[in-house]
C-alpha cells in the first residue's frame, strides 16, 4: 500500500509543478494578482507530496519490501539500517527521487524565504522552478518509476547495495551535492525572471546573491566528500582522477565560481548585468548537463548506475530545451537589460573580471576535456580518453595565472583604484611571500619548485589579505571596533579565500610529496617510508554485519616509538560475494598514512600491500570546507535583507514596462 | 570613439586574446594525452602503434592470470573471442578484476605484442561491463561467456 500511495503523490506533485509553472506566469503576464499569489502555496504543496513520495519510497527500503522492484534489486535484510535508508539513492529511480525531493525544498524555501520579494518577481522566479520541477518530476514518472512492483514473484532477499557506497560517504555525498546542483537552478530562475520581466537591476543581483552562494557552498562541500570518499573508499589512495563524473561536478562549481564573483560585481557597481544572467544560465546548465552525463550511462563510472538509453534520450531533450530557451530567451531581452556604466581598468571591477575570464575559461578546457571522447565516438573516430595529464596541463596554468590577480582582490577599491596605493599596500605582503616561497619548502627535502610555487602563491593571498584586515582595523578607533565593522560578507570573502590559498598548499604539496609503494609483505616484515617504519604484524579473519573480512594488523613506527596501528580490510560481502579493500587511514593535520591490502601472493601469507605516505592531504578538503563556511558566512550579511521599499517600487515599473 | 564602445573593444580583444593561448594550451595538452581504445582483434591484426600509450579492453581469459610468488607482477591475457592480447602489470588489481570479467588495460605495446600495462580498470559492480569492452566483444560477435550471438 505505501509504494501506491507513495505513487499517488508524485502524480500529484507533478501535477502541482504543472500548475505551478503556468498558473502564476499566466498571472504575472497578464497582472493577474489572485493567479500570481497562488505561487507560493503551490510551492509549499509540491514539496509536502514529493516529501510524502520520498519518505514512502524511503519506508519501503527500511522495512526490506521486496515486492518493490527498486528495493530488491539495491539493498538486502543484511544491510544497517542507515544503509538502507542512504540505499534509496543509491540507484537511479531514487537518486532523482532525492533530486526532485532537492529542487522542491530550493523552491518551497524560496517562496518562505523572500518576504521582501515583489509578487510579480517572486511568481516568476517560482513559475521558473515550477517548470524545471514538471521537467524532472515527469522524468521519474515516465522513464524511472521507483515504485515500480515486482508481482508475481516476490524475491525472498534483496539484490543489495554495491558495498563501494555502503559507507557514510554515500549517506551524505549525494544531497549535499544535490543541494549544489539544484540551487544554481534558483539563480537561473531569478536569472530568467529578471529576462521575462525585462529589467535587471542591482536589486536583481542583491536577491539572487545569497542563494547562489548558498548552492556554491553546498556544490563545494559535496565535491570535498566525493573527493574524500574516493580517498578512503576506492583503496587507491587517490583523491582526484579528472574521471568524467568528477568534472561533471566541477563545471557547475567553476561556473558558479564565476557567477558568485559577477553577481558581486552586478550587485555592488550595476555592472556586467547580461553577463551576470549568462553566467547563471551557463551554471545551471552545466548541472543538467552533469546529470545527463551521469545518469545516461555514456560513461563508465559507479555512478552510472543504468544504460537506458531512452532516459539518456529525455535528459538530453530536456537540456535542449532548457539551454535552447534559455539562450533564446536572453538573445532577445538582453539587449534591452544591458548597462551602460563605465570602470577604470585600476579597480575590483576589472580584478574580477580577471577572475572572470580565468574561471570561465577553466569551465571550458575541462567541458572540452570531458566531452572530446563523446564528440570522437559520435563521430565514429574510435574510442579515446582524455586523462588527467591534459587537465593538469590546462589547469595548473589557469590557476597559476589567477592567484596574482585574487591577492590584489579584496585590498582594490570599487570603480577606480591608483596603482601607487597598491604598490603601498601590497610590498609588504609581496616580498614576505617570496621570502616564504622560498623558504618554506626548505623544511621537505629534497626542494621541490612546483611547493615552491605554492607557497609563494598561498602565502601571496593570505599575507594579501592580513594586510587589508590590518588596514581596516588601523583605520578604526579601535581594534574591537574595527573587528566589529567587518561585515559578514566580508568575512565570508576572508574565509574562503583562506580555504582557497588552504586548497591550493594542499593540492600540490600532497601531489608532490606524496610517496606510494605497492609491495609484498609477509607477517613479520618491515618496510620503511618516508621515515616511518611498517610492520605487518599478522592477519586475521573478522565477521561484520553482512561482510566478512581479512584484517591485516600494522604497526607504524617512527624513530623507535609506535605512532599508530593501522587495520585494513579486504572484505567479501555475502550477498553478491564481491570484494572490497577497506583502507586504513591514520590521519593527521600534517601527513596521512595509508595502507591498503592487494591480494594474497604465494602461499606463506604474504599479501601486496599499498603504503602511502601523504602530506598536507587535509589541506585541500578542509579547504574547501572554510569555502563553504565563507560562503555561509556572506549569507548573514545585512544588505540581503533590508532595501524593502525602493525594490518594490522599481517593480511596480518592470510590471507596467512588460 | 564612445568610451563605453572603446571599453568594450578593449575587453573583447583581451577576451579574444586570452582564449586563442588557452586553445593553444589545450591543443598543446591534447596532443600527448588521448588514449586511443582498441580491441584485441585490432591489436594482434597490428592496427594498434607500438610504443604509445593506448587503452585495451576484453575480458580476462579463464586460466590466464599468472601471479608471481616473490613480486607483484602479474600477467594475464585479454580476449574478444577472436584474438587475444597478453598483458602484463605489476602492482595491485581492482577489487573487480577477475578471470571471466571484463577488464580495460591502459599502457605502451612492445614489439612482440605484449600490453605493458600501467592501470587496470575493471568494473564498478558485478552487473556492470565497460563500454569499451561491450563495444569490442559487439564487434567480434561473441557474447562475454564467450558463445557466439
Amino acid at each position: 500500500m505505501m509504494p501506491e500511495i507513495g505513487h499517488f503523490a508524485l502524480i500529484i506533485a507533478f501535477c502541482l509543478t504543472l500548475m505551478l509553472a503556468t498558473v502564476p506566469a499566466w498571472g504575472a503576464w497578464r497582472g493577474n494578482a489572485v493567479a500570481m499569489s497562488l505561487a507560493p502555496t503551490l510551492a509549499i504543496g509540491i514539496f509536502v507530496f514529493v516529501g510524502i513520495s520520498f519518505g514512502c519510497l524511503a519506508s519501503a527500503f527500511l522495512q526490506d519490501d521486496f515486492s518493490v522492484a527498486l528495493v530488491a534489486a539495491h539493498s538486502n535484510s543484511l544491510l544497517p539500517p542507515i544503509y538502507k535508508f542512504a540505499a534509496v539513492w543509491g540507484n537511479h529511480e531514487g537518486s532523482l527521487m532525492l533530486w526532485a525531493l532537492i529542487l522542491a525544498l530550493w523552491t518551497a524555501a524560496v517562496a518562505l524565504f523572500s518576504p521582501q520579494l515583489p509578487l510579480l518577481v517572486l511568481s516568476r522566479v517560482l513559475s521558473v522552478m515550477g517548470a524545471i520541477g514538471v521537467g524532472f518530476l515527469s522524468f521519474s514518472l515516465v522513464t524511472s518509476n521507483p515504485f515500480a512492483r515486482l508481482l508475481p514473484g516476490i524475491p525472498d532477499d534483496g539484490g543489495d547495495l554495491n558495498p563501494l557506497l555502503q559507507d557514510p560517504g554515500l549517506i551524505i555525498h549525494p544531497p549535499l551535492l544535490y543541494m549544489g546542483y539544484v540551487g544554481f537552478s534558483v539563480a537561473f530562475a531569478f536569472a530568467i525572471a529578471a529576462l521575462l520581466g525585462g529589467r535587471l537591476d542591482a536589486s536583481w543581483a542583491r536577491w539572487s546573491r545569497p542563494w547562489t552562494n548558498i548552492a556554491w557552498g553546498f556544490l563545494s562541500l559535496g565535491i570535498m566528500l566525493g573527493s574524500w570518499w574516493a580517498y578512503y573508499e576506492l583503496g587507491w589512495g587517490g583523491w582526484w582522477f579528472w574521471d568524467p563524473v568528477e568534472n561533471a561536478s566541477f563545471m557547475p562549481w567553476l561556473a558558479g565560481t564565476a557567477l558568485i564573483h559577477s553577481l558581486a560585481a552586478t550587485d555592488k557597481r550595476g555592472l556586467f548585468k547580461s553577463w551576470t544572467v549568462l553566467l547563471a544560465i551557463f551554471a545551471f546548465s552545466l548541472s543538467l548537463l552533469g546529470t545527463f552525463l551521469v545518469r545516461s550511462g555514456v560513461l563508465t563510472s559507479v555512478h552510472a548506475f543504468a544504460t537506458d538509453p531512452a532516459r539518456g534520450m529525455f535528459i538530453l531533450v530536456f537540456l535542449a530545451l532548457v539551454v535552447g530557451g534559455s539562450l533564446t530567451l536572453y538573445a532577445v531581452r538582453a539587449p534591452a537589460v544591458s548597462s551602460r556604466v563605465t570602470f577604470a581598468w585600476v579597480s575590483r571591477e576589472s580584478l574580477l573580471l580577471c577572475n572572470n575570464v580565468v574561471f570561465l575559461v577553466a569551465t571550458l578546457t575541462v567541458l572540452f576535456g570531458t566531452l572530446f571522447p563523446l564528440i570522437v565516438d559520435g563521430l565514429g573516430m574510435g574510442k579515446v580518453s582524455v586523462g588527467p595529464p591534459y587537465f593538469n596541463a590546462v589547469f595548473v596554468p589557469l590557476m597559476v595565472l589567477l592567484v596574482p590577480f585574487m591577492g590584489i582582490g579584496p585590498v582594490s577599491r570599487w570603480k577606480g583604484d591608483d596603482v601607487a596605493r597598491w604598490r603601498k599596500e601590497l610590498m609588504l605582503p609581496a616580498v614576505v611571500a617570496i621570502v616564504c616561497g622560498f623558504t618554506f619548502p626548505l623544511l621537505h627535502a629534497p626542494y621541490n619548485i612546483w611547493v615552491a610555487l605554492a607557497v609563494l602563491l598561498s602565502s601571496w593571498l593570505v599575507l594579501g589579505l592580513a594586510q587589508d584586515v590590518w588596514r581596516r582595523l588601523r583605520n578604526a578607533s579601535s581594534p574591537a571596533r574595527g573587528l566589529r565593522r567587518l561585515t559578514p560578507g566580508y568575512c565570508g570573502m576572508l574565509i574562503a579565500h583562506l580555504g582557497f590559498a588552504a586548497c591550493v598548499t594542499g593540492v600540490v604539496a600532497t601531489s608532490q610529496y606524496s610517496v606510494e609503494r605497492d609491495l609484498r609483505m609477509s607477517p613479520g616484515d618491515t618496510q620503511e617510508l618516508a621515515g616511518y617504519e611498517f610492520r605487518f604484524v599478522e592477519v586475521t579473519q573478522v565477521r561484520g554485519p553482512n561482510f566478512i573480512a581479512d584484517e591485516a594488523r600494522l604497526e607504524v613506527s617512527r624513530d623507535n616509538v609506535i605512532v599508530a596501528s593501522m587495520l585494513p580490510q579486504k572484505r567479501r560481502y555475502l550477498a553478491t560475494g564481491s570484494m572490497m579493500t577497506e583502507a586504513a587511514i591514520d590521519p593527521g593535520l600534517f601527513r596521512d598514512l595509508y595502507v591498503a591490502m592487494g591480494e594474497p601472493i604465494g602461499s606463506d601469507g604474504a599479501w601486496a600491500m599499498r603504503l602511502h605516505y601523504k602530506p598536507l592531504v587535509r589541506w585541500m578538503w578542509l579547504g574547501a570546507i572554510f569555502m563553504a563556511v565563507g560562503a555561509f558566512t556572506s549569507v548573514l550579511d545585512k544588505r540581503y535583507r533590508t532595501q524593502r521599499a525602493p525594490v518594490a517600487a522599481g517593480n511596480e515599473a518592470a510590471l507596467h514596462g512588460a | 570613439m564612445h568610451p563605453v564602445r572603446k571599453q568594450r573593444l578593449y575587453l573583447v580583444l583581451f577576451v579574444a586574446l586570452f582564449s586563442s593561448a588557452a586553445i593553444g594550451l589545450i591543443t598543446y595538452a591534447l596532443r600527448g594525452n588521448i588514449n586511443l581504445f582498441y580491441p584485441p582483434t585490432e591489436v594482434v591484426s597490428g592496427e594498434a602503434p607500438i610504443g604509445q600509450s593506448i587503452r585495451v579492453g576484453g575480458m580476462v581469459e579463464e586460466g590466464s592470470l599468472l601471479r608471481a610468488d616473490d613480486s607483484l607482477a602479474i600477467s594475464f591475457t585479454l580476449t574478444d573471442y577472436q584474438a587475444s592480447v597478453p598483458v602484463v602489470y605489476s602492482g595491485i588489481l581492482p577489487d573487480l578484476f577477475g578471470e571471466g570479467q571484463g577488464a580495460v588495460a591502459s599502457g605502451v605495446l612492445s614489439d612482440e605484442g605484449v600490453l605493458q600495462a600501467t592501470e587496470i580498470l575493471a568494473k564498478h559492480d558485478e552487473n556492470y561491463m565497460p563500454p569499451e569492452v561491450a563495444y569490442a566483444l559487439e564487434n567480434s560477435g561473441y557474447d562475454k561467456k564467450g558463445k557466439t550471438k
